[in-house]
């Protein structure tokens, strides 16, 4: 652990780091492919909706010696679907199956009639309507569109219009991932399912947030200093905020992952698995996404600014100058960015807004260089 | 929320007593748990099983159509929201069939009340009173019925229309029996009445001599006074029939209960104001004159518009004309006494209630009433759908997950872990608390999306800390030991932590209030433990940390602290013996 404890500080540093803005391109394309595997995904084979979506068939038989579990198996293969089975306080059971239709209810209650081994008059069947089901969903869309619009009002007043957009996309993104998962995989849809989305929003946004939060701080004065262009200091605070970003991701997947492996697998199908299946994969979706796709994007709209472009081009002539000079300084190539970084320097974690900066690159050069052997 | 204070206000100063603060509030929480009596959350009905109801839709005389899936979807909504008007009681109402709804309520509920308050119509009309008597007890010394009615309580246009009312013109002249009123007096009032004194009804004589109902012709009103004759509102069988299957624009026969507890019969004309012309009910406690529990309307704009011209026309009346009944399924719950029109748009219903009688009167009017009557088919108990063994996997899980989570804490922070697994535990034992004293507050019941929700909390709690634990580390790489690491990385921890956990909140709240049935209850799970994230780690995490810091295993860095500066990489030589820094940069975040 302890290499990744310096593994942290070398982030922290910038000595090591990973061009995620520079080599945007890649995964916006990656995330584009993933994008429309989902959405063909989704439009070929659809997603497979629960009971309380699609309605179904109730069962209500009389009093029975059958347990619990041998009813459901019996259900399961009778319909070919999940079968719901609750004991009833008069010793009857209730099983519910999803996606059937009249016909096929008639023909179940036949082999539930047999497998049960009680009497087929005395087993009611109802079937359940989807309004339950479209109510929670249609209202859960609602809540989805009013959530979206006051979250892009907020992120635009605590930060700023282009990190509210590149939230937004990466949510959507998040939100599209999953639903496509969902709908490839043939997981059924149930209302757990719908909760685990809408979860996903929150801690979605919870981690694009955080990035966003360092990413404001240090571009906070970024036009007094001419050494790092907007793309280059969202590449370090996200590199920065890396170590950060896996362990709260890991520490968030850990205990879905039990609910995901140990609740649901040993389990099987239940709420438990629906909920945590979607957590799982928003939430690895959403750490994703704040690194690759949304920090990128809000560099790619701040690049478009006049004031930045005018930064970039004040930053790349001063390299040219400094490379005429023969100053092999730092090239902008994001390994070598910091070596600058002193343990002196009084801010931490932040880089261009500092009034050191501006001052000639040689003060204290070799002091605080990694590579100094000071050791 | 976003723009934390400057500063190193807040916590730091006296970490101690902050802490003590909050260990003392848990244990008074705790406290308040063990004394209620409610140790453990109440579970929803897929954990604990419960009641599972069984309604069927009646078609009712002349809405041969009602019974469609836009009125049984009406139906469910209303009936969720009578029976989960906070959303966080878990129960479950869904349509079945074409016909049925089942409502299910987790045990611990109040089954008796839930069913009445499903079933109910609560079909409430407003009509005038044309005859009233006490019923039952002793016939014999009840007066001769008097014949119903005169065009001048029912000249409402639409009523003019109904031809029962028209006859009823023809009949005799209005009567009231000696006996009538006097018991009514007092027990409804309407705003405007409190100011003005009601012209008490009691005693008052007949403005014209009492008529036979044999005088009348029309066998419309014949009927009804054959009716009004027969009625005994003593028996329960008898009240629940009355008025039955009649239409809103007939008058009808109903009975009613006075503040003496004797039955009242009345003879009521066609229905002036519906239940759906209110906007608004509320419960309130009435403090002056006469105390009691009360149920205040408010109606819509066009159901102002009907009230303030019903009550301008009664006013003129002589009593007992000059009530209108409130009638609530075929049942009149008050009969006020009009003195003037009331055109303020808000009346109230005072009677003898009971907090709960007014509460689910009051619930039922502003939810609405249901377009279809519902008859209880079958009323069962259920066990849970999905049973213990879900929740005992889910709780498996979850400790495991717990597990993992503080092995990887222990092992990427090691001594900071302490605070961290601190902090959780602090976290676990509030939500828990919360949970078990909110299901008697507010019916709140943990269902299994619920658990999940407590469960991935775990993570994003844990989050916060991380958020904390990084910022402090960042600061010792930048060469401070920990203390003023401490103090200068918690105010950006802070500001990032109330950021996130903003938009958590917010998708929580927005989820809350927009969404139905459980994701409601999750929802409401999401942000609670979201607010107290907050709570921990302000006044847990926080003032544990500055109190640590000066503790010398974690000053010193410790190799096992988490906080060692070598491990962190901090570069020798340490600033301590260079220049103290840089020029100190008091911008925080």
């Amino acid at each position: 652990m302890s290499k990744l404890g310096t593994l942290g500080a070398r982030l922290h540093r910038g000595e090591i780091g990973y061009d995620f803005v520079g080599k945007r391109k890649i995964w916006y394309g990656v995330s584009i492919l993933i994008t429309i595997t989902a959405i063909v995904g989704l439009a070929v084979r659809g997603l497979n909706m629960g009971i309380e979506f699609q309605g179904g068939a109730v069962f209500t038989t009389e009093k029975t010696s059958i347990s619990v579990s041998q009813a459901e198996t019996y259900a399961e293969e009778a319909s070919g679907h999940d079968a719901i089975v609750q004991k009833l306080g008069n010793g009857g059971l209730r099983i519910q199956i999803a996606g059937i239709d009249t016909g096929k209810s008639d023909q179940i209650k036949q082999e539930l009639a047999k497998d049960l081994k009680v009497d087929a008059e005395k087993i009611n069947a109802d079937l359940v309507g989807p309004s339950w089901g479209d109510q929670v969903a249609n209202k859960a869309w609602q809540g989805l569109a009013i959530f979206l619009v006051l979250v892009v009002i907020y992120l635009a007043i605590a930060f700023e219009w282009r990190m509210a957009v590149a939230a937004l996309v990466a949510l959507i993104h998040d939100i599209t991932i999953t639903v496509g998962v969902y709908a490839l995989v043939g997981f059924e849809v149930t209302p757990g399912t719908v909760i685990g989305l809408l979860t996903i929003l929150g801690y979605s946004l919870y981690d694009t947030v955080v990035v966003f939060d360092s990413l404001k701080e240090q571009t906070k004065d970024i036009t007094k200093q001419t050494r790092w262009t907007y793309s280059e200091i969202a590449d370090r605070s996200i590199n920065g905020t890396l170590v950060r970003s896996i362990n709260t991701t890991v520490v968030a997947l850990l205990p879905v992952g039990g609910l995901l492996f140990i609740g649901g697998g040993v389990l099987g199908a239940g709420m438990l698995n629906d909920i945590s299946l979607s957590l799982f994969v928003g939430l690895a979706a959403g750490a994703y996404s704040s690194i690759f796709i949304a920090t990128p994007l809000v560099a790619d709209l701040k690049e478009r600014e006049p004031q930045m472009k005018a930064l970039r081009k004040r930053v790349l002539a001063k390299r040219a100058a400094a490379a005429a000079k023969g100053e092999s300084l730092e090239a902008p190539v994001v390994d070598e960015r910091y070596d600058e970084d002193e343990p002196e320097d009084a801010t931490p974690a932040v880089v261009g807004p500092r009034a050191q900066r501006a001052q000639p690159s040689s003060r204290g050069r070799g002091r605080g260089r990694p590579s100094g052997k000071r050791r | 929320m976003a723009a934390p204070k400057k500063g190193r206000q807040g916590t730091q100063g006296r970490p101690g007593r902050t802490l003590a603060l909050i260990l003392i509030a848990i244990v008074a929480l705790t406290g308040g748990m063990f004394a209620s009596g409610h140790t453990t959350p109440r579970l929803g009905i897929d954990l604990a099983g419960g009641t599972s109801i069984t309604l069927q839709a009646k078609n009712e005389p002349g809405q041969k159509n009602a019974i469609n899936p836009t009125n049984m979807n009406t139906a469910v909504d209303i009936m969720n929201r009578r029976v989960n008007g906070l959303g966080v009681t878990e129960a479950e109402v869904q349509t079945q069939g074409d016909s049925n709804i089942i409502v299910n309520i987790p045990k611990g509920t109040n089954s008796e009340q839930a069913r009445e308050q499903v079933g109910t119509t609560a079909k409430l009309y407003f009509r005038p009173v044309l005859t009233t008597e006490v019923s039952g007890g002793d016939p014999a010394a009840s007066p001769s019925p008097s014949a119903s009615s005169s065009a001048s309580t029912g000249s409402d246009k639409d009523s003019d229309k109904d031809k029962a009312t028209d006859k009823a013109t023809s009949s005799s002249s209005p009567s009231t029996p000696p006996s009538a009123t006097s018991s009514t007096q007092g027990r409804a009032v309407t705003d405007a009445l409190k100011a003005d004194p009601t012209p008490s009804g009691s005693g008052s004589p007949s403005s014209s001599p009492s008529a036979s109902p044999s005088a009348s012709t029309d066998p419309a009103t014949a009927k009804l006074q054959a009716e009004y004759t027969a009625l005994d509102c003593s028996k329960k069988t008898v009240r629940a029939k009355a008025g039955d299957g009649v239409k809103a624009s007939d008058p009808t026969v109903a009975c009613g209960q006075n503040s003496q507890g004797q039955w009242q019969k009345y003879i009521l004309g066609p229905a002036e104001v519906e239940g759906t012309d209110v906007d608004k009910a509320s419960a309130l406690f009435d403090t002056q004159g006469a105390a009691g529990w009360k149920v205040t309307m408010d109606f819509t704009s066009k159901g102002a518009k009907k009230f303030a011209s019903i009550t301008g026309k009664l006013a003129q009346n002589q009593s007992p004309q000059n009530q209108f009944a409130i009638v609530l399924d075929g049942e009149v719950v008050s009969d006020p006494f009009v003195s003037q029109a009331l055109t303020g748009g808000s009346a109230e219903i005072s009677g003898s209630f009971k907090q709960q009688e007014a509460e689910d009167l009051a619930n039922m009017l502003s939810y609405g009433a249901l377009p279809l009557t519902f008859t209880e088919a079958s009323v069962t108990t259920v066990t849970a759908a999905l049973g213990g063994e879900q929740l005992e996997a889910g709780l498996i899980a979850g400790a495991i997950g717990l597990a993992l989570v503080i092995i990887y804490l222990v092992a990427y922070y090691r001594g900071l872990s302490l605070i961290a697994i601190a902090s959780l535990l602090v976290s676990a034992v509030m939500t828990y608390v919360i949970m078990s004293l909110l299901g008697p507050a507010i019916g709140f019941a943990l269902n299994l999306p619920a658990v999940c929700g407590a469960i991935v909390a775990i993570g994003i709690t844990a989050d916060s800390f991380i958020v904390f634990f990084e910022r402090i580390r960042d600061e010792i790489r930048e060469g401070r030991t920990l203390r003023p690491a401490v103090e200068r990385g918690w105010p950006r921890a802070r500001r990032t932590i109330l950021v996130s956990d903003f938009v958590s909140f917010l998708a929580a709240a927005v989820l809350f209030v927009v969404t139905v049935g459980k994701v409601q209850g999750f929802a409401f799970t999401l942000g609670l433990t979201t607010l107290l994230d907050v709570v921990v780690v302000f006044f847990f995490t926080k003032p544990l940390m500055t109190i640590l810091a000066r503790k010398k295993f974690f000053a010193e860095g410790h190799s096992w602290s988490g906080l060692d500066p070598k491990r962190l990489g901090v570069q020798p030589p340490l600033r301590r013996t260079r220049r103290v820094s840089a020029p100190v940069d008091t911008k925080e975040a």
